[in-house]
């Protein structure tokens, strides 16, 4: 943000890319996805296909487009001041994921303190009216049965959650091991480092799985189980696709790492990558105390 | 780094690139895409605008003439969502792509595909907003979003197939405007020119800067609340149904967290280049540069924790209620500084009253009354007769109509000599400033008298005590749509030709973007000039 910033540049020329087809072509496949998914939860036949192409579309281009940004990159177009726009841009990406699940926080805190203590102190909850167990105690972890009338149990937070905390902090530390091991060039450490952290990674989210199957078939606890059902998997929903984003972005960097890409200089990609996967962990740490635990 | 490399690989070196329709779409040049910008900007405007004239012809008299409820319903929400983000904000980043990286001396926006994507995602969305309209004619859904540009559940967890559109439109949107966010923070802070410190910015890049980081703040939110909508909508889930524990005024809460910073995302950049017209035509530089950076900051700040005022009668502790009041009572202070300035910088100028002025000088008037009507709304015992009333519509096109869309026609008419090369026509100009301002105050003055008679907005008929008023809002409203042809008929014929425009086009102007030609190269500031 100061001023030294700008006076490095004396003299550069910055990279503008030459014209690409490749923007717009994502903006077409993104609407193509989003008409399917319109289509499809209006039960319209069509909406799959039209879903299945944009998906499509949308992964090719990004081969293409990060395609084209790593060739740019392996033949020197960016210097440092390129690297700052991808590292000041890769922040505020950050930022608005950070935002984004606020949003969800946001709706965690309220219900949970406001409109179900509300529900609960109702004259309605004391005239007898029930709709659901502890309704009049406006209690939170019960609150759900709603109007489907099926009761739950609540994830506990000392089973698979604990185990899963443990990987993910593993996974942060091992990535940072890789990064100890591109600084020091030590390309085996770096490579075994990621590897370890994407196989964390993918232990976590099977684990994930295995306990949203469980809650579904045994505990009763779905996404209609009130607003804790519609809380605890859109919270932690989000924060799994987010691992599984993370998970791949992993992976590509150790693929380019196996090509010999990086080096102890100039390893923007693998630390941005590295900023989004600890983001990721630090959403699960309040995902663990909020959610599960409290 | 191998510099032969970037002249392989990179711009201006003898590139060629590709001409019609390949040129717009591939195109990674900040004024090609500042361009794409303002064009579809104008077009949604008057798309919107004619959206809206059907509203008040049916208005015109009490009584239903036209329009069935349902599609006047459909017809105000999508006018909201497409002159909010199919027109304004459209425009206020078409200004940043074409004037930030001439102002700062940069050789082009910092992430240019990633710019082209921002812009590229608006023709989507605005196919998702309007297409249930066009399939409602083929049989299939029952029409566009019909519940106000809102949102409001439960109306929206009710509401048909129109809502998903709305809901998808509204994730693009947002992806393309923290995607133009981003471009332009970064831009800002790593690309200005050796010299051109924080402090000597231009105030219409610090007034983007402060929109881009209410953006990449705020709309993420939005895509948060309007995710939940949808889950509530089709998989089963209760955010904002109470009888699984949640509750609808959850989503206003989520709504308006991004709904009230919204309003100075769409007026931030117009305080940004006001002072920059003011100063041109009062030949004097700007006064208070420091204290209106200060404000936009606090404004900015400030926008972010006031946003339940905007549904105080939906039920509140009175304690939230009382913090919400004063907090929105206190953006008027960082407010009031930016008025002082703006007339501080005229006291004693030496004045002239070309089309920005007038425009300028017209925003300060009537956006003035959009601040002051705005503290009484901001009052919770007054607001609570005002609130969904006209007086609130008219407070609302105060602001953003004359304090957004006239502050864009500004810019406009103050920069399109600088990007064409060519002079507009003064007269037409002239001429469209007054229609404008006329028949605008002929359209919403009435509407506050209205307001407070206790006509409510969003309904298409009314009591017969209304019938004055709204007959005259209605002729005010056509004056005004009709009167926007003279704006694009003068900006069409500017690109087409007329006199030429110096580099300096106006004699007062201060800054980089008058030391290139009128037009500027396609390639500006490859070798960044230094400020002193």
């Amino acid at each position: 943000m100061s001023s030294t910033h700008a006076s490095t540049n004396e003299g550069q020329h910055y990279f503008v890319p030459q014209p690409s087809i490749w923007p717009p072509v994502l903006s077409a496949g993104m609407l193509t996805l989003a008409l399917g998914f319109i289509l499809k939860i209006n039960h319209f036949g069509v909406g799959p296909l039209f879903m299945l192409s944009g998906a499509a579309i949308i992964i090719f281009v990004l081969f293409k487009w990060f395609g084209a940004v790593i060739y740019e990159n392996q033949t020197g177009a960016y210097s440092d001041w390129e690297d700052r726009s991808f590292r000041h841009g890769m922040v505020w990406f950050i930022g608005s994921e950070v935002m984004f699940f606020a949003a969800f926080f946001g709706a965690l805190f309220y219900t949970r303190n406001i409109s179900v203590p509300i529900l609960g102190s109702l004259e309605a909850a004391h005239a007898g009216i029930t709709l659901w167990p502890g309704f009049a105690e406006g209690a939170w972890n019960v609150v759900g049965v709603g109007p489907k009338g099926t009761a739950f149990t609540p994830v506990s937070a000392w089973g698979i959650p604990t185990i899963n905390t443990a990987l993910l902090l593993s996974s942060g530390a091992t990535l940072t091991w890789a990064h100890w091991g591109l600084l020091k060039d030590n390309r085996f450490q770096l490579k075994f480092g990621l590897f370890l952290t994407v196989l964390l990674g993918a232990i976590f989210l099977g684990l994930q799985a295995f306990e949203y199957h469980h809650a579904y078939t045994e505990l009763g606890l779905t996404l209609g189980s009130g607003v804790y059902g519609a809380t605890f998997f859109m919270l932690t929903g989000f924060h799994g696709f987010h691992v599984t984003l993370g998970a791949i972005m992993l992976t590509v960097v150790l693929l380019r790492s196996m090509s010999g890409h990086f080096d102890a200089k100039r390893h923007f990609a693998f630390e941005a990558v590295a900023w989004y996967w600890h983001f990721v962990d630090v959403v699960w740490l309040l995902l663990f105390v909020l959610v599960y635990w409290l | 780094m191998n510099t032969a490399t970037i002249a392989h690989d990179g711009h201006g070196h003898g590139d060629h690139h590709p001409s019609g329709i390949m040129r717009w779409l591939t195109t990674t040049n900040h004024k090609d895409i500042g361009t794409m910008y303002m064009t579809f900007s104008l077009l949604m405007f008057f798309l919107g605008g004619l959206m809206i004239l059907l509203v008040r012809a049916e208005l015109f008299q009490p009584g239903l003439q036209f329009l069935k409820p349902e599609f006047f319903n459909q017809l105000i929400g999508n006018h909201a969502l497409i002159m909010i983000f199919g027109a304004l904000m459209p425009a206020a980043t078409g200004f940043a792509n074409w004037q930030i990286p001439l102002m700062i001396g940069a050789p082009d926006m910092a992430l240019p595909r990633l710019n082209n994507w921002g812009f590229w995602l608006l023709p989507p969305a605005a196919t998702l907003l309007t297409l249930p309209f066009i399939l409602e004619f083929f049989g299939v859904g029952d029409g566009a979003l019909a519940t106000g540009w809102t949102f409001y559940a439960p109306l929206s967890i009710q509401g048909g197939i129109g809502v998903d559109f709305a809901i998808f439109a509204v994730h693009i949107l947002g992806i393309s405007s923290i995607m133009g966010s981003i471009n332009i923070i970064v831009t800002i802070f790593n690309m200005r020119a050796p010299g051109m410190t924080m402090m000597k910015l231009p105030l219409f890049v610090w007034g983007w800067l402060i929109t881009a980081f209410l953006l990449v703040i705020t709309l993420p939110v939005l895509a948060g609340a309007v995710t939940m909508l949808l889950m509530d909508r089709h998989f089963d889930t209760h955010f904002f149904i109470a009888a699984g524990g949640g509750d609808p005024i959850l989503f206003q809460h989520l709504f308006w967290f991004f709904g009230h910073p919204e309003v100075y995302i769409l007026l931030l950049p117009v305080w940004g280049l006001i002072p920059h017209v003011l100063s041109t035509f009062t030949r004097k530089p700007t006064y208070g540069y420091k204290a209106q950076v200060y404000s936009f900051i606090a404004i900015g700040v400030l926008s972010l924790v006031v946003w339940a005022h905007h549904f105080f009668t939906a039920g509140m502790p009175v304690p939230a209620l009382l913090y919400f009041m004063y907090s929105t009572m206190s953006i008027s202070l960082p407010l009031a500084v930016l008025f002082f300035c703006w007339v501080a910088t005229m006291w004693r100028g030496a004045m002239t009253f070309e089309t920005p002025m007038l425009f300028a000088l017209g925003f300060i008037v009537l956006f003035g009354i959009a601040g002051l009507t705005g503290l009484v709304l901001a009052d919770v015992a007054a607001d609570a007769q005002y609130h969904h009333s006209y007086f609130v519509v008219a407070h609302f096109h105060y602001a953003l109509f004359t304090g957004g869309i006239m502050g864009v026609m500004t810019g406009v008419y103050y920069w399109l000599p600088k990007w064409t090369g060519h002079m507009y026509s003064e007269k037409l100009g002239k001429l469209h400033f007054w229609l404008t301002v006329i028949s605008f105050n002929l359209t919403f003055m009435p509407q506050f008298f209205l307001g407070l008679a206790g006509m409510p907005r969003r309904i298409p008929d009314y009591a017969l005590q209304f019938a004055e008023f709204n007959a005259i809002s209605t002729v005010g409203a056509f004056i005004l749509g009709f009167s926007q042809l003279i704006f694009a008929w003068n900006i069409w014929k500017c690109i087409k030709g007329g006199e030429k425009a110096h580099a300096k086009v106006w004699e007062g102007a201060e800054g980089l973007e008058w030391e290139l030609p009128s037009p500027p190269p396609h390639h500006s500031w490859e070798v960044q000039p230094k400020v002193a």
